[in-house]
C-alpha cells in the first residue's frame, strides 16, 4: 500500500512536466550534507540493524551454492571462506528429495485451502460488523475479536489442546455422557482444518480492520441512490459494497498469493510433534528440520532460497495479473 | 488527517437512514447468533482457563480435568510459582526482553521514521529503497542463524531484542503519520532554528503519541511472545523466556517445575499450574491492550492506507 505512495514520490522527483523547466538547482554535497546531517545520523541505527539482520543474511543465501561445513572454520565467516563451492548440487539434490516435494505440495494444499475458507471470512465479518447500529456494541465486539491476534502461536495451539486436545474440555464432556472421545489435535486427516480454525480464530477479527475503513469510505449517497432505484438488500451489497471493496480483496490477494509459501511457521512447528510429518511438515519447517536442527546448512539455505525466489515471482506475477485487470496492486508504475 | 471516520460525532444516536427497509427478524436473530458465538469462543476458553487456574485439587478431580463452573478461590498454583523456579526466571526474562526491546525498538524506529520523512533530504531515495526493500525479501532462516550465532549473540537476550528491533512494518506507519503532519508546523520549528533533534522531540512526537502507543503495543506484543528466535538462539533452559516454558509445560508434556516449593508442602493440581502458567502469559496482553485497541484505527490505518 504505501510502496506505491512511495514509489509515487521518488518517480515525481525526475519527471518534469514537457521537460522545459530548467533542471532543479542542486545544492553541492557539502551544503546537503551540513544541511541533512542530523537525518541521517537519526537513519543511522535502523540502518545498521536491517544491514546486520537483513542485508547480510541475504547475502548469505550464497551458501545455497556452497557444501558449507559449520565446523571447518572457527566462525562462520571463515567457515564460508573455507567452504567448498559446489554450484547447483544442493539444489539438485533439493529436487530429487521426495521429503522436499511433500512439503512443498502439504503447503500448496493448505494455502488454497485457506484462501477458501479463511479468507472471505473476514470480508463477510466486516460488513456485519459494520451493519450493526450501536457503536458501542460494535466497539466491544471488535475489541473482543481483536484479542486473539496478539495472543503468541504458543497460547493458541495451548488454548486449542485445553479445549479440544485428549484431556480438553470437549473430550472430557464427552468421555462424561459416556462417548468416545474425539482427539482432532492428533488426528493428522482433519490436520488441515484444525490449523486453519486456529487461523481463522486468531486472525479473523484482526482481518476486518482493513476492510472497515474501506467500507467506511464507501459513498452513502450511492445507497439511497440504489435503493430508490429498488434495489434491495442484497443487490446493494453486490453491486456497491463488493465493488467498493474490491481494490483491498485484490490487494490482500495478491498480498496471500505472494506469501503462498508461507503458512503460519510457529503454527506448524508447534504441532508437528502431535500430528506427525506427514501431515504438518510445510516448506518452512522443512527449511528448519534439514538445515539448523540437522546441521545440514546449504542443503536448508537451498531449499530457503527456491521458497523465496518462488515467493518473490508470485508476487510479481500477481501483481502483473491486477494490473492487466485495471486494479492498482501494490505498486504500480506511474 | 480525518481521524474520525469510524466514530460517529458524540451525541447523534446513529440512526437508520429512512430508505432502508426495516430488518428482518431472521436477518437479526442470524447476525445475533453469529456475533454471540464468536465472541464467547474468545471470551469462553479464557474464563475456564481462568478458573482452572484458581481451583482447587477437589474442584478439579470432581470437574475431571478443567472447570467451567469456579467453587471458590484457591491460589495455591500461583503461591508455587512465584515460590521461584522457571517460570518466575522465564517471567522476568521476558520482561527484560519486552521492556527493553520495546524501548529500543521504538526508538530506532521513530528516528528513522522521522529521518525519511523528508522527501528532499540528501540520499532520501535511496534509503527509502534500502528500508523498504526487506518487506519483500524476508531474511533467510539458515543465514540469519549464521549471523547471529556468529556475532557470539547465542544464549544472550540481545539473539531476542536486536533482530527484530526495526519493523518495516512499523516504520511505514509512523513514517506515514509523520508525513501526515502539517508541514507549516515543521518547517515554522526549522526556521526558528530548532534542530532536527529538537522538532522531532518538542513538536512531532508529542503529536504522535497515538500512533507511538500503538507501534509500542505492536513491538511489547511481539517480544513478549518470542518463540521461535528462542528455539534458535537460547539452548540454556534458565534463559528460556516465557513461552518456551509455556511450551514445554502444555505442548510437549513436561511435568511443570516447581523447584522453588518448599519440600514436603502439598503440590497444587498440575492442572492448576499449567493454568496458571497460560494466565500469566495471557495477562499482560489483556491487560494493556484494551487501553491502546481504541489507537489502532487512528494511529495505523491512517499512517499504513493511504490511498
Amino acid at each position: 500500500m504505501t510502496v506505491r505512495e512511495v514509489t509515487a514520490e521518488a518517480g515525481s522527483d525526475q519527471t518534469r512536466p514537457g521537460g522545459v523547466a530548467p533542471r532543479r538547482r542542486r545544492l553541492p554535497l557539502r551544503t546537503r550534507l551540513r544541511r541533512d546531517w542530523q537525518l541521517l545520523a537519526m537513519v543511522a541505527p535502523g540502518f545498521v540493524i536491517l544491514l546486520i539482520f537483513s542485508y547480510l543474511p541475504i547475502l548469505g543465501n550464497v551458501i545455497a551454492f556452497q557444501d558449507y561445513n559449520p565446523y571447518v572454520g572457527s566462525n562462520p565467516l571463515d567457515a564460508f571462506v573455507q567452504s567448498n563451492w559446489i554450484g547447483f548440487g544442493q539444489f539438485q539434490l533439493l529436487f530429487a528429495d521426495p521429503a522436499f516435494w511433500h512439503a512443498f505440495r502439504n503447503t500448496l494444499a493448505i494455502t488454497a485451502f485457506q484462501l477458501v475458507f479463511f479468507f472471505p471470512l473476514p470480508i463477510l465479518l466486516a460488513i456485519v460488523l459494520h451493519s450493526l447500529l450501536s457503536s458501542r456494541l460494535r466497539g466491544f465486539i471488535q475489541t473482543v475479536v481483536y484479542l486473539p491476534h496478539f495472543f503468541s502461536w504458543v497460547l493458541v495451539v495451548s488454548f486449542f489442546v485445553a479445549m479440544f486436545g485428549g484431556a480438553g474440555l470437549l473430550a472430557q464432556t464427552m468421555r462424561e455422557a459416556g462417548m468416545e472421545p474425539w482427539n482432532v489435535m492428533t488426528n493428522p486427516d482433519t490436520f488441515i482444518i484444525l490449523v486453519t480454525a486456529e487461523a481463522v480464530w486468531k486472525d479473523v477479527g484482526w482481518g476486518t480492520i482493513v476492510f472497515l475503513a474501506a467500507l467506511s469510505t464507501i459513498d452513502q449517497n450511492l445507497y439511497e441512490a440504489a435503493a430508490a432505484d429498488g434495489a434491495g438488500r442484497w443487490r446493494r451489497l453486490w453491486h456497491i459494497t463488493l465493488p467498493g471493496l474490491r481494490p483491498v480483496i485484490v490487494l490482500l490477494l495478491i498480498l496471500r498469493l505472494g506469501d503462498a509459501l508461507s503458512v503460519g511457521f510457529e503454527q506448524f512447528l508447534l504441532q508437528r510433534d502431535a500430528v506427525g510429518r506427514q501431515a504438518s511438515e510445510v516448506l518452512d519447517t522443512f527449511v528448519y528440520h534439514f538445515s539448523i536442527a540437522t546441521g545440514n546448512y546449504g542443503y536448508g539455505a537451498a531449499a530457503g532460497l527456491f521458497k523465496a525466489a518462488v515467493g518473490l515471482c508470485l508476487i510479481l506475477a500477481a501483481n502483473k495479473v491486477a494490473h492487466m485487470l485495471g486494479e492498482r496492486g501494490i505498486y504500480s508504475r506511474s | 488527517m480525518t481521524a474520525t471516520f469510524l466514530r460517529k460525532p458524540p451525541g447523534t444516536r446513529p440512526r437508520r437512514p429512512p430508505w432502508e427497509e426495516p430488518p428482518s427478524p431472521l436477518g437479526q436473530g442470524a447476525k445475533a447468533v453469529l456475533l454471540s458465538l464468536l465472541v464467547l469462543s474468545v471470551l469462553f476458553p479464557l474464563w475456564v482457563i481462568l478458573v482452572t487456574s484458581l481451583s482447587s485439587r477437589e474442584t478439579i478431580a470432581a470437574a475431571g480435568g478443567l472447570v467451567v463452573v469456579p467453587r471458590g478461590i484457591d491460589t495455591s498454583a500461583y503461591e508455587t510459582i512465584f515460590a521461584g523456579g522457571a517460570v518466575t526466571r522465564a517471567l522476568w526474562i521476558s520482561t527484560l526482553v519486552t521492556v527493553i526491546g520495546t524501548t529500543l525498538a521504538l526508538t530506532v524506529t521513530v528516528l528513522a521514521a522521522y529521518g525519511l520523512s523528508r522527501p528532499r533530504s540528501l540520499g532520501y531515495r535511496w534509503l527509502l529503497a534500502y528500508f523498504l526493500l526487506p518487506f519483500l525479501i524476508y531474511p533467510p532462516l539458515v543465514p540469519k542463524y549464521l549471523v547471529v550465532t556468529g556475532l557470539g549473540l547465542k544464549d544472550t537476550i540481545w539473539a531476542l531484542i536486536l533482530p527484530p528491533a526495526i519493523s518495516v512494518f512499523n516504520l511505514v506507519v509512523v513514517r506515514g503519520f509523520f508525513q501526515g503532519i502539517p508541514s507549516e508546523l515543521v518547517d515554522s520549528a526549522r526556521i526558528d532554528g530548532a534542530s532536527d533533534f529538537r522538532t522531532l522531540t518538542q513538536i512531532v512526537l508529542p503529536l504522535a503519541r497515538a500512533v507511538i502507543a500503538v507501534v509500542g503495543l505492536f513491538y511489547a506484543v511481539s517480544y513478549w511472545n518470542v518463540w521461535f528466535d528462542a528455539l534458535l538462539f537460547i539452548d540454556r533452559n534458565d534463559m528460556y523466556p516465557i513461552q518456551r516454558v509455556l511450551q514445554s509445560y502444555l505442548l510437549a508434556g513436561q511435568a511443570p517445575n516447581t523447584s522453588g516449593a518448599a519440600v514436603g508442602a502439598t503440590m497444587p493440581p498440575t492442572e492448576a499450574i499449567k493454568m496458571a502458567v497460560v494466565v500469566l502469559t495471557v495477562a499482560p496482553i489483556v491487560a494493556v491492550y484494551p487501553f491502546i485497541q481504541r489507537h489502532f484505527v487512528k494511529g495505523v490505518l491512517i499512517g499504513a492506507i493511504k490511498g
